[in-house]
């Protein structure tokens, strides 16, 4: 009994981190991408954007 | 992964939500004074953003600005795309954030609300739009910077320092931590951001004044609305981790 519950509730400590860090690293991605990525295509269509958010542009 | 389901749709309603209360504001403030900047920009040499570098570099110091060149012709479908660009980019700025900040509610286990979560987005104001600001102010077109990998890197280093001086000053117990995050926030700055030599840009500078200000601003905007929504929709999954 006690086994279990020490186990279920690591194991739902494990997925909140997962989660948690799942989506910071997806966020971390994005934001990468339109805030800071170089390709030309990719910096034209960000580029008000960019500005606007005070990311470093050109 | 239905919590990281639960996860994923608050943050990006709340992106979505402050995205566009973001683009609706920037159309009225801050894309004007781009599209005129870009005016300034087009006058000395032909827009490049590399190549126009190299042009300032030689321009002597403390030269006289140029009058702007007269507005480009733009089509309504060729204004309409640009407009229809910077609302995707904006929402895509609103989910990214929304992410790292719900993903760090969850992570810190803290009750959340919508009030609480104004302060959360005060917080994401102050790291991710003051603290970068105080060392590279928000940059029009035209303005004279340092090499942009130096300026991104400095960007993200003042952003994450901060916010990691914001958590331990938040919600560490330890004062050893504490003061370990107060020094991390502060030593972006201590080393200083990467400026040229000699400013070059050919914006007035009263624009850029003026440029610096809105923007500040609409991240204020952006980062109170994101944050209370934030909190919003991440109260019922926090609650039910704890």
């Amino acid at each position: 009994m006690l086994n279990t519950a020490v186990r279920s509730s690591s194991s739902s400590a494990f997925q909140t981190v997962a989660a948690a860090f799942g989506a910071m690293l997806l966020g971390a991605f994005i934001l990468f991408g339109v805030g800071f990525a170089q390709p030309q295509t990719i910096h034209d269509a960000a580029h008000d954007g960019r500005h606007s958010f005070a990311f470093p542009c050109h | 992964m239905t919590l990281f389901r639960r996860l994923f749709l608050a943050a990006v309603v709340a992106g979505v939500l402050s995205g566009t209360a973001a683009s609706v504001v920037q159309q009225v403030t801050t894309v004007p004074l781009i599209l005129e900047a870009e005016r300034y920009e087009t006058v000395p040499a032909p827009v490049a953003a590399p190549a126009a570098t190299a042009e300032h570099a030689q321009s002597p110091a403390g030269h006289v600005h140029a009058a702007p060149a007269p507005a480009e012709e733009v089509t309504a479908a060729e204004a309409f795309q640009r407009v229809g660009l910077t609302v995707v980019a904006n929402l895509l700025v609103g989910v990214a954030y929304g992410l790292l900040l719900a993903g760090t509610m969850l992570l810190v286990g803290a009750p959340v609300d919508a009030r609480r979560g104004l302060v959360w987005g005060i917080g994401g104001f102050v790291a991710f739009a003051l603290a970068p600001a105080v060392g590279l102010p928000p940059e029009l077109p035209g303005m004279g910077g340092a090499e942009l990998e130096a300026r991104q890197a400095w960007w993200i280093a003042a952003a994450l320092c901060a916010a990691g001086g914001l958590l331990a000053l938040g919600f560490a117990k330890n004062r050893f931590v504490i003061a370990v995050g107060v020094v991390l926030a502060a030593l972006p700055h201590v080393i200083g951001a990467p400026h040229p030599e000699s400013p070059e840009g050919v914006v007035p500078p009263e624009m850029a004044a003026r440029f610096a200000v809105l923007s500040i601003g609409v991240a204020a905007l952006f980062w109170a609305a994101l944050g209370s929504a934030c909190g919003a929709l991440m109260q019922r999954v926090v609650e039910a981790r704890r």
